[in-house]
């Protein structure tokens, strides 16, 4: 049983995905799931640099006490917009529709994703939605927080509530196929042998966040629907005075919003437990506890939304259930957490790029999430709820979470998905900078929250200053850092070295066929006789001497 | 690509196989669970709807009775039963997809056309009746905003006039009517998705497309169409049936 050293790379063809078909057309008609996840690759770095814009200006607004560089209603709009650009079109779709669609196939060894077209349609409907969108924020931009709390955003708003709406609206259907496709696809595509509990981690977490993409979107789309109808008809189920219930709109929304939250994270815990387990070159620590904290946070997601409504006429008795809920979300979460960790003891551990990433990914999350027991319970919640705290909880989870783990994923598959290598040292510096520059920015929003600033204002008292400008300025740091790998992952694309199929000596069925891949990824279709991180023992691979002088490095 | 496999050199030959299946089995079996799994996403989309119903019904029992007992329960009824029949004339034109009687497959798809458009002819008349009666909620319909004539009780009966219950206002049965309109508006949107869908496999079938070997997409249309029926099935007592009980 020596998975590594026996299996065979195929001469490495010339011919591969991306030089298989040239032109416009070739791209823009592609059924090929990696064509596509480059597709989308392009569009949310698009979306990211907007949202990111946005950032900058709600941090250089608040740099100073008073409103100078933004008006109150401009600075409604920048954060309403620096939301919806980064939840709808950037993180929610940010791992799945990249790393997973180019991967999911290739991990269980098919030949492309079960509906080849529904994921090209996939990936237009996302377009269509996010044009949308941009031009709502053209025409006007919309101010109603990301939430589009009632009745604010269906009577009283006078922005383009309803053009934003029907982009996130139509971008929901994307999310929905894509969840789709990815079950049908692990459930019937996998290749002889990869059995479920073979499959790698990263297949665990996608199934888990395809469960909730097609059971959340569903509800936030028939929402927004109604939502609109109600601004544009005046008939209500949400306005108080047609007798409908405001409250029952934040319900509807938290019921897919909250989940939406496992959306992002779950697919980034599945690139962790990948780094993590390939970069300690080590058995992930509990592998069925692990695939199952996936399915569970999955589950247990949908019954915690009411967390969000604890200052809400929510009933007290739903408040403590829901409070006792989502402490009890947290204990899957940390079941991974400690397994990560339990993988990196006593293992031989690189500190390549993606795996600085990773560990920076453990710490992070271990932080946010522990902040979010803070907000989970009912009485800290109420001096909380609303402030610079809760921000901050939550940017440690999407940026400190899940951006950290597209970014270390984004790294390790590059040579697989490019056939070319990253600087190694650029991106071991960017990786560093950018874990500096994001808690300079996000920890201080702790504190000053604790102490009271209310999130959503552009003017703020002067006690809060210091905080404000530490955070500014850790902003800057982060977004330096992130314009390093924009810029090297560009330049590699040409210049950086040629990769071997497989980099990082791994077993895992995507590093079994050439970089990159040809267009079916596998010129035979494999048979798989081996569990998922199954490294052979060093001495092993030593005798075999197959590796020679990589070995020393790993 | 060269294929290894035994297996897929045997039926590789089927001219419906699309290159990144191994089989007919496995394309079969992805269609039938995508399908399923959209389902799930229609049941929670339908849900959201289902929850505002649930809600204010609990709210105004009243209101909810007097606009339900306003609804043409013989159309709703006879709508019902032609869907049920829809349904069935549906699987059987999957069980003859599934033997290869191309014949009698046509018939029943065209069969199952006709029910389905019956339907939405029936919805339409229900439509224009609450229409006439101003019974379309906020101004949805330019000119026309909600206003119904209301019943006195010293009056004699007008079946185009509104009966208001003891405890419900207008605004409530207004709360109705819009989600009245939004279910089975969204119902009926299904309805004309699983007509064109249905022409679709017409085409197809007089074409020759399906054999024993192939029926996917018949398969995968009948689910769905049966799904969009029993929709109907939860929407009609919800909305017609429930709350007769009061005073007529």
């Amino acid at each position: 049983m020596q998975p590594i050293e026996s299996f065979e790379v195929p001469a490495p063809s010339k011919v591969n995905y991306i030089n298989a078909q040239y032109g416009l057309k070739s791209w823009l008609l592609t059924k090929d799931h990696k064509r596509i996840a480059l597709l989308y690759l392009a569009s949310i770095t698009f979306f990211f640099f907007i949202g990111g814009i946005y950032a900058l200006m709600i941090r250089l607004e608040l740099l100073t006490p008073q409103g100078d560089f933004l008006q109150s209603t401009t600075y409604n709009k920048v954060f309403t917009q620096h939301g919806i650009i980064m939840v709808f079109f950037f993180l929610i779709p940010s791992i799945p529709a990249t790393l997973g669609n180019f991967l999911i196939p290739m991990m269980i060894g098919a030949k492309d994703l079960a509906f080849p077209r529904i994921n090209l349609l996939s990936w237009y409907v996302y377009l269509v939605g996010g044009l949308i969108t941009i031009y709502a924020l053209l025409a006007g931009g919309v101010d109603t927080g990301w939430t589009f709390y009632t009745p604010f955003s269906t009577t009283f708003s006078n922005s383009y509530v309803v053009a934003t709406g029907l982009g996130i609206f139509i971008n929901g259907f994307s999310s929905i196929l894509t969840g789709l496709n990815f079950i049908v696809t692990i459930h019937t595509m996998r290749a002889p042998g990869m059995t479920w509990f073979r499959m790698p981690l990263f297949l665990w977490s996608h199934y888990a966040t395809s469960l909730i993409m097609i059971l959340g979107t569903p509800v936030i789309a028939i929402t927004i629907l109604l939502l609109a109808f109600e601004r544009v008809a005046g008939v209500g189920i949400f306005d108080p005075e047609l007798g409908g219930d405001p409250i029952l709109f934040q319900h509807l929304f938290w019921f897919y919003s909250h989940p939406a939250v496992y959306i992002m994270v779950l697919p980034g815990m599945g690139v962790i437990s990948e780094l993590v387990a390939n970069f300690s070159r080590k058995n992930i620590f509990g592998y069925s506890f692990v695939a199952f904290s996936s399915i569970a946070i999955a589950v247990f997601g949908f019954l915690v939304w009411g967390h969000h409504m604890f200052v809400t006429p929510q009933s007290v008795y739903a408040g403590m259930i829901f409070s006792f809920l989502s402490f009890a979300v947290a204990i899957p979460s940390a079941i991974k957490v400690f397994n990560w960790t339990a993988t990196l003891y006593k293992s031989s551990i690189s500190y390549d790029t993606p795996m600085l990433y990773a560990l920076g990914f453990i710490g992070l999350f271990t932080i946010g999430g522990m902040t979010g027991l803070f907000l989970a319970s009912l009485a800290t919640d109420v001096h909380l709820s609303d402030t610079y705290f809760v921000v901050a909880h939550f940017h440690y989870i999407m940026v400190g979470g899940t951006l950290m783990a597209y970014m270390g994923g984004l790294h390790y598959w590059w040579p697989k998905i490019t056939g070319r290598m990253y600087p190694e040292g650029w991106g071991r510096f960017s990786a560093l900078v950018i874990f500096v520059g994001f808690n300079l920015t996000f920890l201080p929003q702790f504190i000053a929250g604790y102490l009271g600033m209310p999130r959503r204002y552009h003017a703020y008292p002067p006690e809060f200053q210091v905080f404000n400008v530490l955070s500014t300025a850790g902003a800057s740091i982060l977004g330096f850092g992130m314009l390093i790998p924009a810029i090297y992952f560009v330049w590699s694309m040409r210049y950086g070295r040629h990769a071997e199929p497989n980099p990082w000596h791994l077993p895992g069925l995507e590093w079994r066929t050439q970089s990159p891949p040809p267009t079916e990824n596998f010129e035979v279709t494999p048979i798989v006789t081996w569990e998922a991180y199954e490294f052979a023992p060093p001495e092993e691979t030593e005798v075999v001497g197959r590796f020679g002088p990589e070995l020393e490095r790993t | 690509m060269i294929e290894s496999h035994a297996t897929t050199q045997e039926v590789h030959g089927h001219r419906a196989l699309q290159h990144h299946f191994e089989n007919m089995e496995q394309q079969r079996e992805a269609g039938t669970i995508g399908m399923w799994v959209f389902l799930v996403t229609e049941i929670m989309f339908f849900g959201g709807m289902f929850l505002a119903y649930a809600l204010y019904r609990n709210m105004f029992p009243a209101a909810f009775a007097s606009a339900s007992n306003h609804l043409d329960i013989t159309l709703g009824a006879v709508n019902t039963g032609v869907l049920i029949l829809s349904s069935f004339t549906m699987a059987m034109a999957v069980y003859f997809t599934q033997v290869g009687k191309q014949r009698p497959q046509i018939i029943a798809l065209v069969l199952t056309l006709i029910l389905g458009l019956a339907f939405l002819g029936i919805k339409a008349v229900e439509y224009h009746e609450k229409y006439t009666d101003r019974l379309i909620p906020g101004h949805l319909i330019p000119g026309a905003s909600f206003g119904p004539a209301v019943q006195e009780h010293d009056q004699p009966m007008d079946a185009h006039k509104l009966h208001l219950l003891p405890g419900a206002t207008l605004k409530q049965v207004e709360m109705f009517y819009w989600i009245y309109f939004a279910m089975t508006g969204m119902h009926a949107l299904h309805m004309i998705i699983g007509a064109g869908l249905l022409i679709f496999l017409i085409i197809w079938s007089m074409k020759g497309r399906f054999d024993p070997e192939y029926h996917g997409p018949v398969e995968v249309v009948g689910l769905y169409w049966h799904f969009v029926d029993i929709v109907w099935i939860f929407l009609f007592p919800l909305l017609y049936l429930l709350g007769r009980h009061f005073e007529h």
